[in-house]
Formats: C-alpha cells, structure tokens, sequence
C-alpha cells in the first residue's frame, strides 16, 4: 500500500520539509512473552522518531504502519533519495502531525522485515533465519512490543496513536488494550475484525506464496524468495487497495504495444502496473513476513468473545475514528461497527467517513480532509491533557 | 458563567434551559456553534451528530466530539436515558421519519428540545390564500423544488402530536425575526421550540 507510481529513473531527488532521517535500533535481550506464550529473545525494534520530546515526555505520539510499511515515516535518509517517508503529507512542520508540536514516534513492527525482528531475522538458536521456526504472532504482541519501546523511551503516556488499515488495527489494540497508556486514538480505514472477506484476499495471498515452490516450506533464505507467488499476493493486494472508479481513473483500458505473437503478456496499463508492483515488491519485502502478519491480522479479535461495547465501558481515551467512501476492503460499516459500539459504552468519539474514490489507499492518498480532522482532534486533546481536568483515568 | 445575551433568541432559550454539566446530544449540530455555546457557558459534555462534511470540520475545529451520519438512524445504539437534553433544532421537518427519531429522543434523552420553522404563519397562510402558492418565507425560504424539508408542520400540529403520544411540554418559546412572540404563536410565531418528556 506504498505509493503506487513506478519509479522513474529520471525522477528527481525527493526533498522533504522535516529534511534527513535515521532509523534507530534497540534491542531487549530479555525479549517479549508473546500471547501464544513462547519468549522471543532477542527482540530488536527499529524506530524512527521526528520532532522533539518535550521535558515531561508529555507530547509524543505513535504512528502505525500498515501491512508492508516500515518505520520511515517521513524525510529522507539522504538526497539521493527518490521518494520520501509513506506518510510525508501527513507528519512534519505544520502537518498534521505537525513535528513543531509532536514528538512523533514509528516502529516496524514485531515481525516485519524492515529491521525489527521477524521470521528474516536470525534465530540465536540455529544461527540462521527462523523462518517458520518463527512463533505465532498478534497484532497484540505488536504493540506489547511497541509499549517496550515507550518504556525504553521514558514515555508513559502518549497523547495519541495513530494508523491506517493493520496500522488502525494496532492503534485499536491500544486503545483496547492499553487505554491507560494513551490519551487517544485514531484508527483509519479499519476494523477491529476482519471480515470473511477480508480473511478470503489474505488467504489467496497466502495460497499464492505457499504454492510457489521457491517457499520451500519457509526456508527458501539461502536460495531466494518465492519471488511469482509474492508478486501474485502482492497483485492481489493492490486490486483490493484501488477501487473500480480509482482504476477506471488511473488506467482506463490503455494498452501498451504487446509482444508478436500474442503470448498473454501484459497488454493494459492495469496488468503492466500489477506486474511491476508486484516485482518490485519481491526486492524489499520478505514472503514469510507476509504470511506472518496476514496471519495476524485474521486472527485479530480483542473481544475475547464478549460485546465490543462490553469491551469498550468505561474507556475514557478519545477516538477519532476515518473511513473513506470508496474503501471497499475495509468498508465503513466496520468503522460504524466501532462507533456503535462506543455509543453503547459511553465512549468519547468522532467520526468521519471522506468522500474518496480511491479505495482502500485513500489512507495514503487523500491528505486534506484527513489532516485537518487530525490537525484539529490532536490540539483538543493536547488541550484536555493540560487542563488536566478530569481527562485523566 | 457568563450572562451576555446572545444574537439567536433560540440559542439563548435553550442555553437557558439546558442544565449545566449537562450530557447533551445535538442531532443536526450544523457547524457546531450551539454546542459550543453550551459547552462554554454551561459546561455541558456534548456530542453532535451531522451528515454534512463541512460542518464536521466545523466541529472538530471547535473542539466537539461530532459523528458523520444519517440523523435518521443515528439514535439506535444510544442506552436508554443516556443524555440529558437530546436536541432537534431546525431538524425534525428535514427528517425522514420524525415520528421514530422522537420516539428514539424520548428514549435516549431525559428530555428533548425540539424546534421547527411554523408552517402556518400568518405570512405562509396569506401566500397560499392570496396568491395560490406555496410559501416562501423567512424561516421557509426554499422552492418547492430544492427544499430540504420533507414534513409541514404547524406549532398546533405539534401540540396535537404531543397529546396524543403523552409526550409532556415541559416549556415552549415562540419567535419570529429573532424577536419573542407572545400572543397567538400559531399564527404569529415564525418558529417554535419545545422542550419535552415523558
């Protein structure tokens, strides 16, 4: 769910308002005690953070990326740098998450493959990747791993946290979870269960993956990844993030000059777009990861049973909660599902559904209307917390 | 508090009858003003509920808690007597079924304050006698053909309504031109506000 533009060779150096960043590393020797009960040692995190915390560790905020992001946020590493951070239009001076203000943290996720620990990394006990010697994870042990970070951080309490589609899954599991360690959230484009619709894509992405013999049972870190059947899931993935209209758009029926004789090479500029996202994909995401935090997603469910709004009851963290109208992989009668359920318990929450047509990717697309909804939520809520009036659990 | 007086009699009719620290839901909050009222001088917990974009920017810059949706259907999840004041400004005749969401008020809210543009103002029943047309007034300013407003509604009609479903007027106010009107509101009252229960 990256930017989908190719990138263009003779495109020029990406500049950035919030100018160059690193990704930082912490390592916990101890590890985490995941929810399916094994230890994972050790676990490292990689982590970004823009602006600066303020003395009382009062203004910090956790950004959450979805399934195949990372923890480049915003601003460029150097300026040979083609594309910025995935959500640069969204964090930086005067932003949204306006980095004058915030103190902005993102991780890569417990699993990933962009330098925190997941089944790529390597296993203490074996000396080589875990593949799927790799344990079992949820979404909530994502943000178990992300509370070790805060407390690394000397952070206790942040004012938000924040995320699109698996990244509104995570940010719900804090606000869940762990409401006394946020003053609000904001999950976007999400649920807080997936759907047996949304369970059936994943599950094909996975088909797609286990079915290409390169995976080899997940060990395939010597000879290569399964590169057809990740660009398959990949495929697939991005017909679900666009939307008819957003594709009708962006692609009409173009086609391109086709190879002679007609061989089912990709004619259209839609098959010529999946193929090479789907091939570029393959270099910078690891096919394991995939299968992991798909995984993870499916599972997802942190009503252990009961009735959300049971769940929900004396919750006293914000929520501002976004959809977008087009967004048919996470439609909003998931956020509405929330939003009921907040209704119920009592819950302080706002809601917005964006006119958009670009389906699910809106999220990464549609930075108006979701900016000031944030621009405007986060001041309140920095707001309330100096007031200290009664805010506080 | 403070005790200045405000531009809209409206606004101040029901600042002065809304409680303070009040739980308030207001349905059709428009660009939130009235809330913010309540929420600065009587330090009311509000929440807004609008379909229209703007003014959920409008609401959010004020600092409210507002959700984008369907007045219609916006009461269903609400406990039972889970605000204090439910309040239907200038919504109800806009509303697909008004009977149903001020059933749903009723049950949501301790009580309900409702208001609404008088249909059969003096100035409306000369336009259809006088000259044959449908009115187009003040507080009516919309064609046939653009108007949002899907229900007519005289301030007798809703006295009726009241009787019969045994809602109680706790207390009205009658206005036209942002001026009181004492005497004769049916005829003489371009709007009206009630404040009900049950």
């Amino acid at each position: 769910m990256d930017s989908p533009s190719p990138i263009n060779p003779n495109k020029p150096y990406a500049t950035s308002p919030i100018g160059f960043v690193q990704t930082r590393y912490v390592t916990f020797e101890e590890g985490l005690t995941l929810e399916c009960g094994e230890v994972l040692a050790p676990l490292t995190l990689a982590y970004e953070t823009y602006g600066a915390l303020n003395e009382d560790k009062t203004n910090a905020i956790v950004i959450e990326h979805a399934l195949t992001g990372d923890a480049h946020v915003a601003g460029i590493y150097t300026n040979q740098d083609k594309k910025p951070g995935w959500w640069e239009d969204m964090v930086g001076p005067d932003k949204a998450f306006d980095t004058n203000k915030y103190f902005i943290i993102c991780s890569n996720i417990l699993g990933g493959c962009k330098g925190s620990t997941g089944p790529s990394s390597i296993n203490p006990k074996t000396n080589k990747p875990y593949g799927l010697s790799f344990p079992a994870i949820t979404i909530s042990d994502m943000v178990n791993a992300q509370i070790k970070l805060l407390d690394y951080l000397g952070i206790s309490k942040v004012l938000s946290v924040a995320g699109g589609s698996m990244g509104g899954m995570q940010a719900l599991d804090w606000f869940i979870r762990h409401p006394e360690r946020i003053h609000s959230a904001i999950p976007i484009a999400t649920t807080v269960i997936h759907s047996p619709q949304q369970i059936a894509f994943n599950e094909v992405g996975r088909q797609a993956i286990m079915s290409d013999p390169e995976w080899n049972e997940g060990n395939y870190y010597e000879t290569g990844q399964p590169a057809k059947g990740l660009a398959v899931a990949r495929m697939l993935g991005h017909i679900t993030y666009m939307s008819d209209v957003s594709m009708k758009e962006k692609f009409g029926r173009e086609t391109r000059k086709a190879d002679k004789p007609f061989k089912f090479t990709a004619e259209f500029e839609v098959e010529s777009y999946l193929h090479y996202n789907g091939g570029t994909f393959v270099n910078r995401f690891d096919a394991n990861t995939y299968l992991y935090i798909t995984k993870a997603m499916d599972m997802y469910d942190p009503t252990g049973g009961k009735k959300l709004a049971e769940v929900l009851k004396g919750n006293s963290a914000k929520l501002l909660v976004i959809s977008f109208e087009s967004d048919w992989l996470y439609p909003t009668y998931q956020s509405l599902d929330i939003i009921r359920a907040c209704k119920a318990a009592g819950v302080d929450v706002s809601f917005m559904e964006i006119e958009s047509t670009y389906g699910h990717d809106a999220f990464l697309i549609e930075f108006d209307d979701q900016a000031r909804l944030i621009k405007n939520f986060l001041k309140r809520v920095t707001e309330m917390t100096r007031k200290g009036d009664g805010y506080e659990i | 508090m403070k005790s200045n007086k405000l531009e809209r009699v409206d606004y101040q009719f029901i600042l002065d009858v809304v409680t303070p620290n009040a739980n308030v839901l207001d349905l059709g909050c428009g660009d939130g003003l009235l809330l913010e009222l309540l929420a600065h001088r009587k330090e009311v917990k509000g929440l807004g509920l609008e379909i229209e974009d703007s003014c959920i920017h409008s609401c959010m810059e004020k600092g409210l808690s507002v959700l984008h949706m369907d007045l219609d259907t916006g009461l269903v999840d609400f406990p039972d007597k889970s605000f204090d004041y439910v309040i239907l400004n200038q919504t109800l005749q806009q509303l697909k079924e008004p009977h149903k969401v001020l059933e749903e008020g009723m049950r949501v809210g301790h009580h309900i304050i409702v208001g609404f543009p008088n249909f059969c103002h003096i100035s409306a029943r000369c336009s259809i006698f006088f000259t044959g047309r449908v009115p187009i007034t003040r507080s009516l300013p919309y064609n046939w053909y653009d108007t949002p407003n899907l229900h007519f509604l005289s301030i007798l009609d809703f006295e009726i309504y009241c009787q019969r479903k045994g809602f109680r007027i706790e207390n009205s106010f009658f206005y036209s031109e942002n001026s009181p009107v004492g005497v004769f509101p049916n005829l003489l009252a371009r709007d009206a506000i009630f404040v009900l229960s049950r």
